[in-house]
């Protein structure tokens, strides 16, 4: 990476550097908290990340393909949103917590 | 001028993203979340998607996280029980993974043959008349099978959330 | 002229202009409902009340504003910030009129203009929606949560009608850039019948402009679909725990709000600032007429006054409206103004329809409010696409 003075435009490595920057964070948050929703967040986060990777390749070949693929990440991430938060809903109504530590009845 | 639009926008993302993982309240995370796809539809704009950078703040911040912000604040979630990480986790686990992207992001820059810089107003094929191009001929299976998971998830989502009928 | 230089002097005007309509807003809407329920409404400050907001505002700013101990300080305060940041930054991209050159500066009517304008309204309109949910919210107050949630998913609910019937308009006009959409339905029919989207061949869009203005008083939180708000009266909205200016940002976002959703509906169904019969046959007389017209009632009315200070103040309108009216014989700015004229007359008309109905009609159970989104305008929308997909693809 050039140091000195800032150049005038950035060169296309930096947004895939942002993009792996924002999935490792996502990958933190999946791991570390325990309340669901904060995971869930934490995935919606890692897929931001690999748009920002799709859409910068996209403009280094020149072609609009990328810009598909994004789009069918966010439609998939919608319908998954939709079930996930229905589930969680679930999950709230039989166990009346949402820590995940706590709804483990199928461990040992 | 695209260097320091990039940088603040990309400074927006990534405060925000950190925030997401250290607020301890659901609904402190869910706006850092909206902040960073707000700063990420900007950088969509600097790289000529700009379909989908609308697409971004209509579908993904404006009903998505909307939806998170409406089940957050039925559910009433309380902020986190302060949780016992092992030492070995907290001191070694979040420095080894950012190094470890670290390590990817210089194999990227490494690798990735040297282009020219990011200029707004470079890659004009974003628009909406050529992703629709593109979204109606060449992809059009993708598009018809993504509106039957759409219709699978609304009803995947009605079952679940109806009440019992006894 | 410097760019930068030139969107500064646009900004200025065009901010100062909007923020005087939001604040008059309020006068004709009190002032039309009292004469619909045969009153007079304000009429003490200033001639026939026309100072009456300036007073409000002078209230206002000088309330005490109360911050409760029991709210969430930092969503309280941003929620109004968000809630008017959205509503008024729709008004940068609505295009005015066509380009103008003046003092040798050629320049657009209008902020600026994007190629994704009509996505980038929907996009704020729905970013709008966390404006109320955080109010709502930080309240700490089960009414005022209540109500928030259910003006955020009364306003989810009529984004999609409204989406689909912005989308049966844009297959005919095949752009989403609102300036081109605005030029597009320039030039006439049979040489005298406007080319406005609600005339357009192949499918005239009055359906769509029927369910988009039916979705923009769902979007605006305005009678009928008013239930989140007159809880208020009834029992708490979801700003009842703010004290004065962010109380006042929130009904500054609704006004502006509806200026928006009207300006939207000018631009996109009765075609933007394009006049209603071609200027051969001189519409470039009709402000001239409704100007002069103004002024002889004002003066005929000045003969035999209703009240003792009309004798004074008729006369003074009678002769600014004469004033006008001549403004627009001057050929110099005429270009400038008579595009202007158009627009905001369509703009006034659709507002005025906003006041009327809200003068009129009662108000929506929140039941029967959802129920009229999901079950009939979605599928009527729908519908409504698909005949006109249908008939495009016909008679392209």
């Amino acid at each position: 990476m050039p140091l000195g003075p800032l150049p005038a435009a950035v060169p296309p490595s930096w947004y895939l550097t942002l993009s792996a920057i924002l999935f490792a964070l996502g990958v933190l948050g999946f791991l570390l908290r325990r309340n669901i929703i904060t995971v869930f967040m934490s995935i919606e986060l890692m897929l931001n990340a690999v748009n920002l990777s799709f859409i910068t390749f996209s403009y280094v070949l020149k072609r609009n393909d990328g810009h598909i693929f994004s789009f069918f990440v966010m439609v998939v991430a919608a319908a998954e949103a939709a079930v996930g938060l229905a589930i969680i809903l679930t999950v709230f109504k039989n166990r009346q917590t949402l820590e995940i530590d706590e709804v483990s009845s199928l461990k040992n | 001028m695209d260097a320091l639009l990039f940088m603040i926008f990309a400074a927006i993302a990534v405060i925000c993203g950190i925030n997401l993982v250290v607020q301890t309240h659901p609904i402190s995370s869910a706006l850092s979340l909206v902040g960073v796809m707000g700063a990420l539809a900007a950088l969509y704009l600097l790289l000529g998607g700009e379909f989908i950078a609308a697409a971004q703040l209509v579908v993904y911040a404006g009903a998505i996280m909307v939806l998170f912000v409406f089940v957050i604040m039925l559910l009433n979630a309380g902020t986190e029980k302060k949780m016992t990480v092992r030492p070995l986790g907290k001191y070694l686990g979040a420095p080894f993974l950012l190094l470890f992207f670290g390590m990817i992001a210089y194999m990227i820059q490494r690798i990735l043959p040297a282009s020219s810089p990011v200029v707004f107003g470079a890659f004009q094929g974003g628009t909406a008349l050529e992703i629709g191009r593109s979204l109606f001929t060449v992809y059009l299976l993708p598009f018809e099978v993504t509106s039957v998971l759409i219709l699978i998830a609304i009803l995947g989502a009605i079952v679940l959330a109806r009440k019992e009928v006894d | 002229m410097n760019y930068y230089l030139l969107s500064l002097i646009k900004t200025a005007i065009v901010v100062g202009i909007f923020m005087h309509v939001l604040a008059y807003l309020q006068w004709i809407e009190r002032k039309v409902i009292a004469h619909v329920q045969l009153r007079v409404g304000p009429r003490r400050v200033g001639p026939h009340g026309l100072l009456q907001p300036l007073a409000d505002v002078i209230k206002l700013v000088t309330k005490e504003d109360i911050l409760p101990s029991h709210v969430n300080k930092v969503f309280y305060f941003m929620a109004p910030f968000i809630a008017v940041t959205f509503a008024l930054i729709s008004i940068a991209i609505i295009p005015f009129g066509p380009e103008i050159t003046v003092a040798g500066v050629r320049t657009n009517m209008g902020l600026t203009d994007l190629n994704i304008g009509v996505l980038f309204i929907l996009g704020i309109s729905g970013l709008g929606v966390y404006g109320v949910a955080l109010a709502g919210w930080a309240s700490n107050n089960k009414y005022a949560l209540m109500g928030g949630l259910r003006s955020s998913a009364q306003m989810i609910s009529y984004e999609l009608p409204m989406a689909l019937a912005l989308a049966a308009p844009l297959l005919i006009l095949n752009t989403l850039s609102l300036r081109e959409i605005a030029n597009g339905q320039a030039g006439y029919y049979l040489g005298f019948i406007p080319r406005w989207s609600i005339f357009q061949m192949p499918f005239p869009q009055i359906f769509s402009f029927i369910l988009f203005l039916i979705a923009g008083f769902a979007e605006t939180n305005r009678v009928p679909f008013d239930l989140p708000e007159a809880e208020n009266e009834l029992v708490a909205g979801f700003h009842v725990e703010y004290a004065s200016m962010k109380f006042a940002s929130f009904f500054m976002a609704e006004y502006a709000n509806m200026v928006t959703v009207s300006c939207i509906a000018t631009l996109l169904f009765l075609g933007g600032w394009h006049p209603i019969f071609p200027e051969k046959y001189f519409s470039g007389l009709i402000p001239v007429l409704i100007f002069a017209a103004s002024a002889v009632l004002c003066f005929v009315h000045a003969a035999n006054p209703a009240r003792p200070f009309d004798k004074i103040t008729l006369p003074v309108f009678g002769v600014l409206f004469l004033g006008l009216a001549g403004l627009f014989l001057l050929p110099p700015i005429q270009f400038i103004l008579l595009p202007l004229f158009w627009f905001s007359a369509k703009v006034l008309i659709i507002l005025f329809v906003f006041i009327w109905v809200r003068a009129t009609l009662p108000r929506f159970r929140y039941d029967q409010l959802m129920r009229f989104a999901w079950t009939f305008m979605f599928p009527v929308a729908l519908i409504n696409l698909f005949i006109t997909a249908l008939l495009v693809a016909l008679f392209p």
